[in-house]
């Protein structure tokens, strides 16, 4: 048994910083000192600190290196041999003190967490059966199957109390008592991994780094109902979970864990992926169903409920990646001891897609209940550049924005949902002072206007003529009235509309009115955009003063835009200026003579 | 080639002969064909209709609905520049309008010389590395500025910039 592993890290995001190289590289490196016999690398999903991608960890020290690059890889394996020195440079650094932490364990971003769910996120390898196994994988589904009834697995799951992760809420043990309940042989599963929210990825993260455990869910959920078959919605904007999602399925049915009489018993079940092709919409459950069936994504009206008629007119559960994932830990820590974390109305853990304007990007699982403040400021590590809080948006295009005075709103369904956002999928993106409310405002109804299928009037043209208000506003063209009327639209197509998009698609413009209307008036009244955003209604200025005629922006300016020459100070033509700012960037660490005003 | 060497290519049989030809096989039809094509051609769209046994108006109804799929080839470089929130809130919207300038396209379009294709998306899940864009899938740049996107296709406009210094300078 070789003494030590390195795990590296080897999610999309990791893969996209050059994990793989970093991977290579330490093959070599352990090959050419003769030390892959002692040494085993092992890659693993997403540690979920993507500032610190690709991430090398090296077991069972804890010892975590950030960052890593193919140059660093000697350094790393010499540390390995005797009297060998560890790479301090690779350790993480504390943004605050500064300070070289170099345990995995003693990082804040890390122990301040309560991982369940994402525990085995980066620790294992999801390409490997047998370490998902020695993990203790499958041994719910074994405790199922072999000793438990389907209303046992039905009472257990509801005496956890957990609900539904994908943005419902609902609670996931009376579903799966009332798809049990109903009549008929041929049920179906279907996961619903068809993430389309912007700025999520938790749920690629779990297909990545832990694909067995949405298996083992899938298994123990087709088991309490009956189901005969499950799907896997998965998007095709991720090939990288796809890819280790279908290996993990491959193996899991060559150990007899798919197929007939599972495990020796007499539930017998088979899985299949189906890939997405690109719509929004089809996170949405009847629409997921249109697509499964071949038809373009377009929802319909419920009831009746999937549970009751769904797919191919069966009774059919769809639940989320991460309600899935959450069912072998209740079966294996018992329901008492599950529901000890979190809230009284919402128990477990709650995970988040923490990104924006935040220091430390990444995957978040909390128990439920813990502030907003804990999340963005504690675990975060606050915003970057010393710039102020503004907001942050939670849900994605059907959620709000909360300003400062929310940060201290415990995170769980009912408190969210109070004050004007929701837990939603998961997203939890931050924005600070720079960013414009107006501005993302309308990048979320132009998102919800591009995604909606089209066949329902409130949403598709109430959505429009909010676009339509809302750059209006943007150019600086907005009038008193457009507030109102925003508002009175917006309630509208929330009344109006057939489905959870079109119902929940005004959303980050109510909160915005409702919390941020005072930059909403600076953009009408004053044709300014206060966080300087609003590309009509800022201008780029050199002053003439401080500049130096070193012709940084000059050279740099995409298209030509900046006139001046030698020992002449430069000047920015108006006409031509695409207000990028790549002249502000250019000059910014030096003189600051460009100025970005409104 | 021609579109008709396309569907009379045996290759084309061969290419729906591991579907049974039901109707929920529809999507993931349409995803091998893009695969092997780059698009989805016309005359395949039309064989595909009498293989699963549906009017070609569904089969287009279907194949337009969802944004994966194209009815004309991308260049030889397609570039995505994601589109997520985090992007958006970490300055996307600079990144693609200083690649639109550079290569004097938008959104949606393909150069005329057929090199690069150039398309937003919803967010790719890096939202830790925000802002980013893909080039071919393959290639992944994160953490863009305006001035790095620049430096990523500096080659096609490379004669050109030149040009405007020495303008400038003369």
């Amino acid at each position: 048994m070789p003494l030590k592993k390195l795990l590296v890290s080897h999610g999309t995001c990791c893969l996209a910083a050059g994990a793989k190289q970093v991977h290579t590289a330490l093959q070599k490196e352990l090959a050419r000192w003769g030390l892959h016999d002692q040494v085993k690398l092992k890659q693993t999903g997403c540690h979920g600190f993507s500032r610190l991608d690709p991430v090398v960890v090296l077991e069972p020290d804890g010892i975590l290196f950030a960052g890593v690059n193919e140059e660093d890889a000697p350094g790393i394996v010499q540390s390995l041999m005797p009297g060998g020195e560890r790479p301090h440079y690779l350790f993480y650094t504390d943004l605050r003190t500064l300070e070289k932490i170099p345990l995995r364990d003693d990082i804040p971003f890390f122990n301040k967490q309560k991982r369940l769910v994402l525990n085995n996120c980066g620790i294992v390898n999801p390409e490997d059966i047998d370490d998902y196994l020695n993990t203790g994988g499958y041994k719910a589904l074994f405790r199922t199957v072999s000793g438990m009834t389907p209303s046992d697995v039905i009472g257990e799951i509801k005496k956890s109390g957990l609900r539904g992760l994908g943005g419902g809420g609902f609670l996931t043990g009376n579903k799966l008592e009332h798809c049990a309940r109903e009549p008929g042989s041929a049920k179906y599963i279907i996961c619903n991994a068809d993430e389309g929210d912007p700025g999520s990825f938790q749920d690629r993260s779990i297909l990545e780094g832990d694909p067995h455990a949405v298996l083992e869910g899938m298994l123990i959920a087709g088991y309490a109902v009956g189901a005969v078959k499950g799907y896997i919605y998965v998007r095709a904007e991720y090939p990288h979970a796809i890819k280790k999602i279908e290996k993990a399925l491959c193996q899991a049915k060559k150990r007899g864990f798919f197929g007939g009489n599972i495990l020796g018993s007499d539930f017998s079940f088979e899985l299949e992926i189906f890939v997405g092709a690109g719509a929004f919409v089809c996170g949405e459950e009847t629409a997921l169903l249109q697509s499964l069936h071949g038809e373009p994504g377009m929802p319909y009206p419920r009831p009746p409920y999937p549970i009751v008629s769904g797919f191919q007119g069966k009774p059919t559960l769809i639940n989320n990646v991460k309600t899935l994932a959450n069912l072998r830990w209740i079966i294996n820590v018992g329901a008492a001891n599950f529901a000890k974390t979190g809230t009284e109305s919402s128990r477990g853990t709650a995970i988040f897609s923490l990104s924006g304007n935040v220091n430390n990007c990444g995957l978040v699982e909390v128990p439920m209940g813990v502030s907003l403040r804990e999340i963005i400021f504690g675990i975060g590590g606050g915003i970057p550049g010393g710039k102020a809080f503004k907001a942050v948006q939670t849900g994605g295009p059907s959620g709000g924005f909360l300003p400062a005075e929310f940060l201290d709103t415990a995170v769980d369904f009912d408190t969210l949902r109070d004050a004007g956002s929701i837990m939603g999928s998961g997203g939890m993106v931050v924005m600070d002072e720079h960013t414009c409310m107006v501005d993302t405002a309308r990048f979320f109804m132009a998102f919800s206007l591009k995604e909606l299928c089209g066949q329902c009037v409130p949403c598709r043209l109430g959505t429009r003529q909010m676009l339509k208000i809302l750059n209006r506003i943007g150019r600086g063209e907005g009038k008193h009235s457009d507030l109102d009327l925003l508002e009175e639209l917006g309630k509208a197509v929330a009344r109006g509309s057939l489905c959870g998009l079109g119902k929940t698609a005004p959303n980050p413009v109510l909160t915005t009115l409702r919390y941020f209307r005072d930059e909403y008036e600076a953009h009408i009244s004053e044709k300014r955009c206060p966080a300087r955003v609003c590309k009509d209604l800022i201008t780029y200025r050199i002053d003439a003063q401080k500049c130096r005629a070193c012709a940084r922006c000059l050279k740099a300016c995409p298209v030509g835009a900046i006139i001046g020459a030698d020992k002449q100070a430069h000047a920015i033509d108006q006409n031509l200026c695409i207000r990028c700012g790549i002249c502000l960037d250019a000059c910014s660490e030096r003189f600051e003579a460009v100025k970005c005003i409104s | 080639m021609s579109e008709h060497e396309i569907i009379l290519s045996p290759a084309n049989k061969l290419l729906l002969s591991p579907f049974k030809g039901t109707k929920e096989e529809l999507i993931p039809i349409l995803q091998r064909v893009q695969e092997q094509y780059g698009y989805l051609p016309q005359n395949v769209m039309l064989d595909i209709a009498k293989y699963v046994s549906i009017p070609e108006s569904k089969v287009y109804a279907t194949a337009t609905f969802y944004s994966q799929f194209r009815f004309k080839p991308v260049g030889e470089k397609h570039i995505c520049v994601c589109q997520g929130t985090a992007c958006h809130v970490r300055g996307a919207e600079k990144i693609q309008d200083v690649i639109e300038h550079r290569l004097g396209i938008t959104a949606g379009e393909t150069t005329a010389d057929g090199k690069y294709s150039l398309e937003t998306v919803a967010c790719i899940g890096c939202c830790g590395l925000a802002p980013c864009i893909t080039i071919n899938k393959d290639l992944f740049y994160g953490n863009l500025t305006p001035g790095k996107a620049v430096r990523i296709f500096a080659e096609p406009l490379k004669e050109e910039r030149e040009n405007a210094v020495k303008k400038v300078a003369g």
